[in-house]
């Protein structure tokens, strides 16, 4: 696969959820609630709030809320700062709620990555960050 | 995400069997023994560890006399090196946890 340096891809995830979009904007945007399942926060359903997402590995997003359509959309900035550029990550995450005949469709694309940010995924739970660096390094020494 | 990347990331998402990898991973084969005297689980534990390691192609194991050796297969691990593939990984898990948070949620 041939790629430019700038070029952005996105990662595209989709689940059928058998609950209203009204409880679905619930879990996406009370603090309480993402920490559940994403990570911990202080987001604010509010356009132009800034926020920190906090990663049990240690790792700390830095987000900025751009779109809040409730019961609907949620779209917000989702960058990694990191010393060594091969982690940075800048990128943008979208939900997107619509309903369906047994409840809702959940759909989550985060665009943004840079193929020479191949390291850059943060946000994994459980040291997934640590966890793929010392995996590249596993791989480089068994080439 | 092809169900090879889901296998993948739910076996390693384990830490016991994670560390199990990591292990053979960087001081090469070991015996059961070996491993289970480091892992600080028993070793009926290890073995089922070792079991569902083999099954995503992450070892392979060498019978030998009455001792079985496990080795790491890091190549297995090809395709979450990609940085698409760990992102969408990253979010199946997320969701998955998102799917039992609404299960405990009121209306």
């Amino acid at each position: 696969m041939t790629t430019s340096a700038t070029e952005t891809r996105s990662v595209v995830v989709e689940r059928e959820l058998p609950h209203p979009p009204a409880k679905i904007w619930r879990a996406l945007t009370q603090p309480h609630l993402m920490e559940e399942w994403l990570m911990k926060n202080d987001f604010k359903p509010v356009v132009g709030h800034r926020f920190n997402l906090r990663g049990d590995w240690g790792g700390v997003l830095d987000c900025e809320v751009l779109v809040v359509e409730p019961d609907k959309a949620l779209s917000y900035t989702w960058n990694f700062a990191h010393a060594d550029a091969a982690f940075n990550l800048n990128s943008l995450v979208t939900f997107t709620i619509t309903p369906t005949k047994s409840g809702t469709l959940l759909r989550m694309e985060q665009v943004g990555f840079r193929p020479d940010q191949r390291q850059a995924f943060g946000g994994a739970n459980a040291g997934w960050q640590q966890f793929f660096a010392k995996l590249e390094e596993v791989l480089v020494r068994t080439e | 995400m092809p169900d090879a990347h889901e296998v993948l990331f739910r076996t390693l998402a384990d830490p016991t069997r994670r560390a199990l990898f990591e292990r053979l991973c960087r001081e090469g084969e070991q015996t059961v023994g070996a491993l289970t005297a480091q892992s600080g689980v028993s070793q009926p534990a290890v073995s089922k560890h070792l079991g569902v390691l083999r099954q995503a192609g992450l070892v392979r194991d060498r019978h030998e006399g009455r001792q079985t050796h496990y080795s790491a297969q890091p190549g297995a691990l090809g395709p979450l090196v990609d940085w698409t593939s760990q992102m969408a990984g990253f979010w199946q898990i997320r969701f998955d946890d998102l799917e039992d948070l609404l299960k405990r949620m009121d209306q």
